[in-house]
C-alpha cells in the first residue's frame, strides 16, 4: 500500500509537470492551429534561468519572475518574427518552424548558461512527509499545487473574462471571430506569451525534483505531446487529464515493470493513440449542422 | 456611404472579382444577386477585410477602409453575417450575441442583447444552451443577432435564407425590413433573387465577377433578361 502510494504521488507529481505542457500545447494550437515543439524550451527557460538569477544573488521569488517574464518575452518574439510572418503557411511549415526555434533556443541556452545540470533548492525544504506510510518531497506538493492554481487560473480566464472568451471564439470559428471584430492576430500572441509562461511556471516549480539543463525540453515536449494526444489535442480538460495519466503511467510502469523503459511508455501512448483513437479521449466530435 | 470601385480580389490566380464598382446609399436595402461562383460572397468578404483585394479602392463614409484589418472596419460600423452562419458552436447563445459586441466599451450591450432576444424570442429560451446544437434557422438568426450586436451603420447579409424553411426565410426578411426603420443599412447577398429584389430598394447583378446589370429592385424585377437569366421565369 505504501509502495503504491508513493508511486502514485511521483507519478502525479511528474504528470502534473506533463499537464501543464500540455496545456502549452492546447492554448497555442487552439489560437492559431500551431503545434508548437518548442513548448519544451519554455520549461527549460523557466528553470535555467530562475536558476542563474538565483545564482547571481536574486531572492528565489524574484529570480522565478525574471525567469517567466524571459520565457514570456521568448514567447512573444518567436510568435512575432518566426510564426507571423509565415502566417498562412501550411500546418507543417510552422511545424517545422517551431521546430527550427526549438534547436535554436536549445543552442541558444548552451552558449549563454552552459551544459551542466543545474538544481535548485526545494522552496519548503527537503524533509519527505509522511503521507500513510510513503515518503513524499514536500516540493512534490508545490507542484501539484502550483498546477492547480495555473489550472484554476487558465479555466476563470477562459469561461469567465471576455478576452477569454474571445480566444475561445477564435479557437473555434477564426474566420468569425475576425467578422466580430476580434484581432487574431493579438489573441495569438496571448497565446504564445500564456503557453511560454506556464512552461516557465512548469520549469521553475519541477526543478529541484528533477534538476534542469539546456536540453530538457526536448524529452519534456515530447511527453507533452503525448499527454495532449491523448488527452485529445485542442481540449484543455484533455491536456490535464492525459499529462496526469501519463505521469501515473510511467511511475508505475517503472515502479511494478521495469525502470529501464520509463521514457518509452509516452511513445507507447502516442502510437496507440493514432492507431485506436487519434481524437483522443477528449477528442473534439463535430457536430455540424446543415 | 459605402462606395466600391474597380475592387479586385483573387484567389491565387484565378481572378474572382474583375473590377466591381458599385455604391450603397445611407438607409438602403441594397441586393447583391447572381449565380453561384458571381463572386457575391467573395466580394462581402473583402468589403470585411477578411480576404485580400488585389486591386481598386473602398471608401466607407467618405474615407478609404481598404487597408484597415477586420476589426477596425468593424469598429468603424462595418459587421457582416457570414454564409454558412459561422456561428461559434463550442459558445453559448448569449456568449456568441456578446462577442458581436467584442469591441464596443459602451454600456448598452446587454440591452441591445435584449433587443435582439425580443427580435428572436427563441434565441432568449435557448441563451444558455451551445450555439452548436441550435437549428440552422436559429444558429441563422444567431448569426443576425451577434452582427447587430456590433451597432452597424453598414450590415453586411450573406444568404440569410439559405436551407431555411418559408415560413423562416419570410421572419428573417421581414427582420431586415425592420432594421432598414431603425436605419441600418443593409448589403444583402442572396440566391433567393426575387425575395431579395422585392424588399431591396435597389440591386446589383453579379456576373462571373463584374457587375452585370444595375437599377432599382422594381425595375431589375421586371426586367426581361434579368428574369430569364436570374430568376428562373420565362
Amino acid at each position: 500500500m505504501a509502495e503504491f502510494l508513493q508511486f502514485l504521488i511521483s507519478g502525479l507529481t511528474v504528470g502534473a509537470v506533463y499537464a501543464l505542457v500540455a496545456l502549452g500545447f492546447t492554448l497555442i494550437y487552439n489560437a492559431s492551429g500551431v503545434v508548437n515543439f518548442a513548448q519544451g524550451e519554455f520549461v527549460m527557460l523557466g528553470g535555467m534561468v530562475t536558476v542563474f538569477a538565483s545564482a547571481a544573488g536574486l531572492p528565489l521569488p524574484l529570480a522565478a519572475l525574471v525567469a517567466i517574464a524571459a520565457a514570456v518575452a521568448i514567447g512573444l518574439m518567436l510568435h512575432r518574427f518566426a510564426i507571423e510572418p509565415a502566417r498562412g503557411a501550411s500546418a507543417v511549415t510552422l511545424i517545422i518552424i517551431t521546430i527550427g526555434a526549438s534547436i535554436l533556443l536549445r543552442g541558444v541556452a548552451a552558449i549563454v548558461f552552459d551544459k551542466q545540470f543545474h538544481k535548485l533548492p526545494a522552496f519548503t525544504g527537503d524533509t519527505p512527509v509522511d503521507v500513510l506510510g510513503a515518503a513524499v518531497q514536500p516540493q512534490s506538493f508545490w507542484v501539484l499545487g502550483g498546477t492547480a492554481v495555473v489550472v484554476l487560473g487558465l479555466y476563470v480566464f477562459l469561461e469567465h473574462t471576455l478576452l477569454g472568451k474571445a480566444v475561445l471564439a477564435t479557437a473555434a470559428n477564426r474566420l468569425a471571430a475576425r467578422l466580430v471584430g476580434i484581432n487574431t492576430t493579438t489573441i495569438m500572441a496571448l497565446a504564445f506569451g500564456g503557453s511560454a509562461a506556464i512552461g516557465a511556471i512548469a520549469g521553475i516549480l519541477v526543478t529541484p525534483i528533477t534538476l534542469t539543463s539546456y536540453d530538457v525540453g526536448t524529452l519534456l515536449a515530447l511527453k507533452g505531446f503525448a499527454a495532449a494526444m491523448l488527452g485529445g489535442m485542442g481540449n484543455p480538460v484533455g491536456a490535464v487529464v492525459g499529462g496526469l495519466l501519463l505521469g501515473l503511467l510511467e511511475a508505475f510502469g517503472a515502479g511494478y515493470l521495469s525502470s529501464t523503459y520509463k521514457d518509452a511508455f509516452a511513445f507507447l501512448v502516442i502510437l496507440i493513440v493514432l492507431f485506436a483513437a487519434p481524437q483522443g479521449l477528449f477528442g473534439r466530435r463535430v457536430v455540424e449542422r446543415v | 456611404m459605402l462606395e466600391v470601385q474597380d475592387l479586385r480580389s483573387a484567389y491565387g490566380r484565378i481572378e474572382v472579382l474583375k473590377g466591381i464598382s458599385l455604391d450603397v446609399r445611407s438607409g438602403e436595402i441594397v441586393a447583391l444577386v447572381g449565380s453561384n461562383g458571381a463572386g457575391k460572397t467573395t466580394l462581402l468578404r473583402t468589403l470585411s477585410g477578411v480576404q485580400p483585394m488585389t486591386g481598386g479602392e473602398i471608401r466607407f463614409e467618405g474615407r478609404r477602409i481598404d487597408r484597415l484589418p477586420p476589426h477596425r472596419r468593424v469598429g468603424l460600423g462595418i459587421t457582416q453575417s457570414p454564409e454558412g452562419r459561422q456561428v461559434f458552436g463550442p459558445l453559448t447563445v448569449e456568449d456568441n450575441l456578446r462577442l458581436g459586441a467584442y469591441h464596443r466599451r459602451d454600456r448598452d450591450i446587454d440591452q441591445d442583447r435584449d433587443r435582439i432576444f425580443a427580435m428572436f424570442p427563441v434565441l432568449a429560451e435557448k441563451r444558455h444552451l451551445l450555439a452548436g446544437g441550435l437549428s440552422g434557422g436559429q444558429q441563422q438568426m444567431l448569426a443576425i443577432g451577434r452582427a447587430l450586436m456590433g451597432r452597424p451603420k453598414l450590415l453586411l447579409l450573406d444568404e440569410p435564407s439559405l436551407g431555411l424553411s418559408p415560413l423562416l426565410v419570410d421572419q428573417i426578411l421581414d427582420a431586415i425590413v425592420s432594421l432598414k426603420k431603425d436605419g441600418i443599412t443593409v448589403l444583402l447577398v442572396e440566391q433567393n433573387a426575387s425575395a431579395a429584389l422585392a424588399i431591396a430598394d435597389r440591386g446589383y447583378v453579379l456576373e462571373t465577377g463584374k457587375v452585370a446589370y444595375s437599377g432599382a429592385g422594381a425595375a431589375l424585377l421586371a426586367d426581361p433578361q434579368v428574369k430569364a437569366a436570374y430568376l428562373g421565369i420565362a
